[in-house]
């Protein structure tokens, strides 16, 4: 008997879970006002629920299917897997995800799958997805689609037309890693899927000569995601090879994901509570490294066995490892070396430089702008304050350190 | 001088208030701002009292757009911030860049959790379907949604372009919002909840117990950015305790199940001996 469609639903967002990203953000403006139909995107994307494992719901999350001819140790749809299988048909994909939009339960669809056939058979389904949802149903939300690995060129191109956003998992961070847990993947396939896609899309925003106009191709740009503690990789290693994928490929946002136990799982693979905090400081590095002008080196250098401390966020950790270049007068240092102040975000340092034209800062002044004056005070010169000597204590580490907690096993 | 006001939320009746204390020249201490709904019938009233107009008042770039936004603050106190700003203005022309400054740092805040709670009702508005309406091809839909401030006004335009082709009301005890796809029409006056129920709620609520991994739970996470003075309106929120409470227990379970050999389409698909 055909599985109703509820319990399809749940094996295929169950299966879908393990993909980080559910981001719906930085795609083009764009509404229904004078098309009359329905979507829209406006900017920063919304969170329309949170699941108890704290992570946003923003899109419609599913596999196609869960069938899949590959048999990648890590994941649970692999060949070898003996999870219940399930399968959408293109219009049910599409009645859900406009049903869902209707309600405001979500911001559009994200839609990978298992490969079915081949990887051309299974992505030409994926397209028909996008493309219905926007032509014949005058779509505007938002639309991610996870490209299968080595799909035709053809049909990465079309889905670019209708898609915000395409992502080529990278799946583990180094290529011993890929071959050994996917063999049926090659890192060499995938980073020449990436290259070709970063052709096409900048391609796109040249106008062309006659019309002057932009193509609209996958406004939202391309995505990653990493698996992180499946094997030995270490973290100075991961964030290398994050920094080439954002240098190389111009990846908008590389995704870290815990490896995460998995039912049925593989006898290979380390059956572990999810790293969930090294994955947090791997995110926080990656922010230094895109927004807050520090190298990789920098960060993960502070300690031999290149990973990150997981107790103080890699920003402390570094100023406690580069104490010469504070403290940090707010008065006049430039806009760089105030990004690097611990405890100081973006906006509380355009919040600095706008006031400090008016007047001179005293600690009241970031005592308003919600700054922890217990965490910045030792890095900082204001008016009326010297951080004394405390640089020099041998103790300061320990002063940000977390208090103990009762470790939890699995 | 009381001021009474009529529509809160309303920069506009702000202004026009805000613009005849200035010219009459009316210190911010000296004036109490007061909502006509809160006083019911003790009519303590507003102190009638004509003002000569003066010119357009100058401010500004920044000041508008902030007051249109604080203006729709819950607190009254909100009305009395922005004459402060207003009365400050006129002699500190550059007071909105001393980020620091306490009026300045006050409607800031307010601002800003008027900000979020118009985020919020984007995310967390769930619109139920109702029956169709004879000689209309458009669906429709309701929803009820409980803000903190005064904000169904600023944030209807949002829900008017992106549901565009459907018929809508948002009701909230704080005013209504209605698209019938040729007008949005914005009322203050307070609805009442209509309890309804619709079937697709089910399939969310079954998406959003299978998308959780129960390896990660993080609680704590999950309560700062949907805290639960939202859960009663949200259809998945009452799945949320039980989710948690078997989140170890089913982590447990899944790691003491026995290896499986895999299934017969794994050996047939790579061409190797079961
Ligand atoms: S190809 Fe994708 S779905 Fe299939 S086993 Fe590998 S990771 Fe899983």
């Amino acid at each position: 008997m055909k599985k109703s469609l509820k319990h399809r639903l749940a094996i295929l967002s169950d299966a879908a879970k393990y993909d980080a990203s559910c981001a719906s953000s930085g795609t083009t403006k764009r509404d229904s006002s004078r098309s009359g139909g329905l979507g829209s995107t406006e900017g920063s994307g919304i969170c329309h629920a949170y699941a108890p494992d704290g992570r946003c719901i923003s899109l419609l999350k599913i596999l196609l299917t869960n069938f899949c001819i590959y048999d990648c140790a890590y994941c649970i749809n692999r060949s070898s897997s003996n999870v219940e299988r399930a399968r959408f048909s293109v219009d049910e994909v599409i009645w859900l995800t406009l049903e869902f939009y209707r309600r405001n339960y979500i911001e559009g669809l994200f839609l990978s799958s298992g490969i079915i056939r081949s990887s051309d058979y299974t992505m030409e389904e994926m397209v028909r997805v996008a493309r219905d949802l926007r032509l014949k149903h005058n779509f505007q939300g938002y639309i991610h689609l996870k490209t299968i690995p080595d799909a035709s060129a053809k049909l990465i191109e079309e889905a670019g037309l209708f898609a915000d956003r395409l992502s080529i998992n990278i799946e583990l961070p180094t290529d011993a890693g890929v071959e050994a847990f996917a063999p049926q993947k090659h890192p060499a396939n995938i980073r020449r899927s990436m290259g070709e896609l970063k052709l096409k899309i900048d391609e796109a925003r040249e106008p062309t000569l006659k019309t002057k106009r932009r193509k609209r191709f996958v406004p939202a740009g391309q995505s990653t995601q990493m698996i992180i503690g499946a094997d030995a990789t270490n973290d100075a290693t991961i964030l290398g090879t994050s920094a080439r994928l954002y240098g190389g490929y111009q990846l908008r946002r590389v995704y870290y994901s815990a490896f995460s136990p998995i039912p049925d799982s593989s006898q290979h693979l380390p059956l572990i509570k999810p790293p969930l905090m090294r994955e947090h400081r791997l995110y926080q590095a990656d922010w230094l490294y895109r927004f807050y002008g520090f190298d990789i080196a920098e960060i993960t250098h502070g300690r031999a066995d290149g990973m990150l401390d997981l107790e103080l966020d890699p920003k402390l950790a570094w100023a406690l490892a580069n104490r010469d270049r504070f403290p940090v007068d707010i008065n006049r240092a430039d806009k760089e070396m105030l990004l690097r102040v611990p405890g100081f975000g973006v906006k509380t340092v355009m919040s600095i430089l706008t006031a400090r034209r008016h007047k001179r800062l005293k600690m009241e002044d970031l005592a308003r702008l919600k700054v922890s004056l217990k965490k910045v005070k030792a890095f900082i010169v204001a008016d009326g304050h010297t951080p004394m000597n405390l640089l020099d204590r041998s103790d300061l580490k320990a002063m940000f350190m977390p208090r103990p907690e009762q470790l939890s096993l699995l | 001088m009381r001021i009474v006001i009529d529509r809160r939320g309303d920069f506009e009746e702000w202004r026009d208030h805000a613009r005849h204390l200035l010219s009459a020249g009316i210190r911010p201490d000296a004036v109490e701002w007061l909502d006509r709904a809160a006083l019911g019938d003790d009519l303590f009233g507003a102190d009638e009292a004509t003002f000569e107009t003066k010119a357009a008042l100058t401010v500004p770039r920044g000041f508008v757009e902030c007051a249109q936004v604080v203006v729709c603050h819950a607190d009254l106190a909100a009305y009395g911030v922005l004459y402060r700003l207003l009365w400050r203005l006129q002699t500190e022309r550059h007071l909105l860049s001393i980020t620091t400054d306490p009026d300045v740092v006050r409607a800031h805040q307010m601002a800003k959790s008027v900000g979020r709670d118009s985020h919020k009702m984007k995310a967390f508005v769930r619109f139920k379907e109702l029956p169709a309406v004879e000689g209309r091809t458009q669906r429709q839909f309701l929803a009820w949604f409980e803000p903190d401030h005064y904000i169904v006004g600023r944030t209807a335009g949002f829900f008017q372009r992106r549901f565009t082709d459907m018929d809508w009301v948002i009701a909230t005890p704080k005013g209504s919002a209605s698209w019938d796809g040729d007008a949005l029409t914005v009322s203050a006056h307070p609805a009442c909840n209509p309890e309804l129920v619709d079937d697709t709620d089910d399939l969310w609520r079954t998406y959003f117990a299978n998308i959780f991994n129960p390896a990660r739970l993080k609680v704590k996470m999950m309560q700062t950015e949907m805290p639960k003075k939202y859960w009663k309106n949200l259809p998945e929120a009452d799945l949320i305790p039980d989710l948690i409470a078997g989140a170890e227990e089913r982590v447990r379970a899944m790691a003491a199940k026995p290896a499986t050999t895999a299934p017969k389409f794994h050996y047939s698909i790579h061409k190797i001996k079961g």
